[in-house]
């Protein structure tokens, strides 16, 4: 039994390691992560990853921000504590427009970025989960998990065949931080 | 995907031969994980110097209070409001860059939207010392908040234009933050994983353990989409309130429904010329010929363009409706800017915002380095005249003519406004030094489809119409980082 616990497969080309992916795909070799520099459009449904529902969030968060400021205005200068302005009606909805506007923004932006953080574990402090050191920089990584799929010299061989400019075998998950 | 060709008659907007995604990260890198050259340190001694006058005359102000302004009872807002209102609408193009370019898909946005947005993180942060500097008794700023009346107040006043500027600008601050910060999140991972040492444990931090996985970056685009979204209307809405702050006065002169998309568009036009004028200098003191190219210049000057003809049919618009409307203290409100007593500020203002920036009509000023900076000076000078004039000179004659004054700033005045700019550009310096000012992750985006190389590769590949290679070729001419023997030979 080999101590790999992780095979990675480093592009320096993203059309490549797209090619790299569907190769393993029709060898029914599941694919644990995708760890990229960049973006890769389309990489989603290549792999099955359901949309991001982040956008539900954020709707519910810009409801509950115009929600909170139209109350707190409403019950200081309608309820609480009503001031007749030359005899203008206290209800004046229209000045009520740019808080609500603001508000609803504040929270759409601080409720769906926080949604974000929280749902992908990332905060100050956080141990990157990084497996190559090159993927924030030029190399475009596909983690396959080695546990159960065997034989390694087959996805080290697909991977170069797609054009891997190195496949790695890795004995531990993730890179250490702390040396 | 991330293979489809682009039409080559569009231009190219990285340039270079064999530009690769770790040359990218190295080159956008180099100031960060260098030591800074003479000419940063010479900018930075500088501009401590004008944040250490900032420092001393804002305290100054604190401890005697704004007496010491040069404000009188006929004119009580001029310097403080102007400088206020100068560098709120500066830090309007990070914005419009980051967001609206974003929603329009404009991929020249990708290579000068980080340090736009930073740029409008440090120009709202210039421009919330003036709401403090305002305030005068600033340990009272919480006043501000909709505190009871046990605090010593009634209830915040709602119908209030100056408290609408208050939500405006500290959502607009705190959601461009948020919107900056997330776009470095990769960037900042990129530096932690070449760092050793403490700098790594540093950006470690700083990165909050970012990986680049399939779900993250998904969920990244998402992000940056809703923001882009939400960001465009917010930007709208400051510089919209912050008309307000005038427009809902019965001030002559101030009163007019213009006002809002007026401010909007000399906020863009006075925070592209911002752009122009530090990337025209970063580009060259960092190397980023190749990713901050004469495409993007000339674009942001036809930009600068384009708003500062809104701002000079705003101008015209609202002279003539002055005229129209039949209120005598309308008219002479007008007629008194631009003949009375101020009116070297009223042409100052003309000049350098309606006059000189036609000039970019002509494509040989808009692709030269030296005069689109100069230019970008006299927009910025310009826009601090716009809001000299339109506070100064419909205050200082006021309906009793026993109460016509000057207004004279004092040494504090001068002192906040012109530490102000230091204080910025520390702000900006430090931010060259410490996080990457062009955003990698987005610009490695376009080498595959919008770079010089790519389309290079077609042209050679021989497929191309040839008289849309022709118009291609005669593009790139006007490229200062272009080498167009390679094109002539064949």
């Amino acid at each position: 039994m080999s101590s790999t616990k992780f095979i990675l497969g480093c592009f320096e080309d993203p059309d490549q390691m797209m090619d790299g992916i569907t190769k393993l795909q029709k060898n029914s070799i599941p694919i644990y992560d995708v760890y990229t520099p960049m973006p890769i459009h389309g990489i989603e449904a290549k792999l099955g990853v359901k949309e991001s529902r982040l956008g539900y969030a954020a709707f519910c968060f810009g409801c509950l921000g115009a929600t909170v400021v139209f109350s707190i205005v409403y019950y200081t200068l309608v309820h609480d504590w009503p001031m007749n302005i030359g005899g203008k009606p206290h209800f004046a909805m229209p000045d009520f427009v740019p808080f609500t506007f603001e508000w609803t923004i504040l929270f759409t932006a601080f409720g769906m970025v926080a949604t974000f953080f929280a749902a992908t574990h990332l905060f100050p402090g956080r141990a990157p989960r990084v497996m190559d050191l090159r993927a924030t920089d030029d190399r475009f990584v596909i983690a396959v998990d080695a546990k159960g799929n065997i034989p390694h010299d087959d996805i080290t061989r697909l991977l170069e065949e797609a054009g891997a400019v190195e496949v790695k075998h890795n004995k531990r998950k993730y890179v250490s931080y702390d040396e | 995907m991330a293979s489809h060709s682009e039409s080559i008659i569009r231009e190219p907007l990285i340039t270079g031969k064999n530009i690769t995604y770790a040359q990218i990260t190295n080159e956008v890198l180099a100031p960060v994980e260098n030591k800074p050259n003479m000419a940063w340190w010479i900018g930075f001694v500088l501009s401590v110097i004008g944040a250490s006058i900032w420092l001393f005359s804002i305290s100054w102000t604190f401890w005697y209070g704004i007496g010491e302004w040069g404000l009188n009872k006929t004119v009580g807002w001029a310097w403080d409001i102007t400088g206020f209102v100068w560098w709120v609408g500066i830090g309007h193009a990070g914005t419009l860059i980051s967001a609206v370019l974003l929603i329009f898909r404009q991929n020249w946005r990708n290579s000068i939207n980080r340090s736009a947005e930073a740029m409008t993180i440090f120009a709202v942060i210039c421009a919330a010392t003036y709401i403090f500097g305002h305030m005068g008794r600033v340990w009272l700023a919480y006043w501000t908040l909709p505190l009871p009346n046990q605090f010593g107040s009634l209830w915040v006043n709602w119908n209030s234009a100056l408290m609408m500027d208050v939500f405006a600008i500290s959502t607009y601050f705190s959601v461009s933050l948020v919107f900056w910060y997330t776009g470095l999140l990769p960037d900042i991972a990129s530096i932690r994983d070449r760092a050793t040492g403490l700098r790594r444990r540093i950006y470690s931090i700083m990165s909050f353990g970012w990986t680049g996985s399939v779900k993250t970056w998904q969920r990244f685009e998402t992000v940056s989409l809703i923001l882009a979204g939400i960001s465009t209307p917010l930007v709208l809405s400051v510089h919209t309130i912050v008309s307000f702050d005038f427009a809902t006065s019965l001030e002559p002169g101030w009163h007019t429904t213009i006002f809002p998309p007026y401010f909007v568009a000399g906020a863009i036009f006075s925070g592209f010329a911002m752009v122009q004028t530090l990337l025209l200098i970063a580009r060259k003191v960092l190397g980023l010929e190749n990713y901050i190219t004469m495409f993007h210049i000339e674009s942001m000057n036809k930009i600068i363009l384009l708003t500062g003809s809104v701002v000079g049919v705003a101008y015209i618009t609202e002279f003539f409706i002055a005229w129209y409307s039949g209120v005598e203290y309308e008219q002479y409100a007008f007629i008194n800017r631009s003949t009375g007593p101020y009116w070297w500020a009223y042409w100052s203002m003309m000049t350098c915002n309606v006059i000189t920036p036609q000039l970019f009509w002509f494509k040989k000023i808009r692709i030269n380095i030296p005069l689109s900076w100069i230019l970008s000076i006299i927009v910025n000078i310009g826009m601090w005249f716009e809001r000299f004039v339109i506070i100064v000179t419909s205050l200082h004659r006021d309906f009793l003519p026993s109460s016509w004054v000057m207004f004279y700033p004092t040494w504090t005045d001068v002192g906040i406004f012109v530490g102000s700019i230091g204080f910025f550009f520390v702000m900006f310096l430090l931010f060259l030094r410490v996080l990457p000012s062009v955003a990698m992750a987005e610009v490695k985006l376009l080498v595959k489809t919008s770079s010089e190389q790519a389309k290079k590769k077609l042209i050679d590949e021989g497929h191309l119409d040839p008289t849309h290679v022709d118009d291609y070729v005669k593009a790139l001419e006007k490229y200062d980082s272009v080498d167009l023997t390679q094109y002539h030979k064949a």
